[in-house]
């Protein structure tokens, strides 16, 4: 009974706004996310690439070399010398902001976006 | 007594305003009382009576409802003039706005339910900019975007039809003997 107060245009208008709502999702949810990493060592930039090209690069640091990944929009360390594996374990890394540090091995790894997102570095 | 010299003269109009305000300043206060995980996610049942309004009475006496619900439902609740209160005022300027050009949607198409929707996404987009603009000025009030959208597509739809419901009852019960 509810389904005869719908009239045609109702259910248009209906599917119009479900329509416009599930796009909603994609279109505000992916923001933030990366698309370059920025990889430092001792403090200085070692190098900066882009996220979308898949390949592995090996940082030199005073323990040995910390071993980083970047496979579509994403990237992680994926071996490094230090004893704790912290860095290791911060897994993947794809929003703008997000960081993984190798303190042991002086390296450091961080994503970047169009805009940056605020820390409480910044203030 | 000596009487009044600024005597206020109260028509049939503004009685019915009055009274219908008051319908809708109660269902606010249910709407604050019904709990939901997302502050700003409500159901707007207050929006029914707008609707209706609207369908019988005309685009002015629904403004007149909705103006003096934002009012009078902030002052009850302890909210006026706090953020909140300016997020209900910019959200029923908003849907009234939309309501003025749905209005003239033609009938034989669109229900009350196609104005319900209309209002109820002007409403999250009003809020949404207010908060934008002047609230937390930054862009990560965007992100709850979707979830405002999903809340006014499913409000909207319901509360849509609770107005085609009275609305027929309305008319049932005025053609009775």
């Amino acid at each position: 009974m509810w389904l005869s107060f719908l009239r045609p245009g109702d259910l248009a208008l209906m599917l119009l706004a479900l329509l416009g709502t599930a796009l909603c999702f994609p279109l505000f949810w992916r923001g933030g996310a990366g698309d370059r990493l920025v990889i430092r060592q001792e403090g200085a930039l070692f190098l900066e690439v882009d996220l979308q090209t898949p390949r592995e690069i090996r940082v030199p640091g005073p323990l040995g070399e910390t071993r980083v990944v970047v496979e579509k929009g994403r990237a992680r360390v994926l071996a490094d010398p230090g004893p704790r594996q912290y860095c290791v374990r911060q897994g993947w890394l794809s929003r703008a902001g997000e960081i993984a540090i190798c303190a042991p091995n002086r390296v450091s790894l961080v994503i970047t976006g169009k805009d940056a997102p605020y820390d409480s570095l910044n203030y | 007594m000596i009487p009044s010299i600024t005597e206020l003269k109260v028509d049939a109009d503004d009685l019915r305003i009055a009274r219908l305000a008051a319908a809708a300043v109660g269902l606010s206060l249910v709407d604050a009382a019904i709990p939901l995980p997302l502050p700003g996610v409500k159901p707007g049942l207050a929006n029914i009576v707008a609707l209706l309004v609207l369908a019988r009475y005309g685009w002015k006496s629904a403004a007149w409802v909705s103006g003096l619900r934002v009012v009078a439902s902030a002052l009850l609740l302890g909210q006026f003039l706090a953020p909140g209160f300016f997020l209900s005022l910019a959200g029923a300027i908003c849907s009234l706005a939309a309501l003025a050009l749905a209005q003239y949607l033609p009938v034989r198409w669109f229900g009350l339910v196609s104005w319900s929707l209309t209002a109820s996404f002007a409403h999250i987009a009003g809020q949404v900019m207010l908060a934008r603009l002047w609230l937390v000025p930054h862009d990560g009030v965007f992100r709850l975007t979707p979830v405002f959208a999903l809340a006014a597509l499913v409000f909207g739809v319901i509360n849509g039809l609770i107005a085609c419901r009275l609305q027929r009852e309305f008319t049932l019960e005025a053609s009775a003997p």
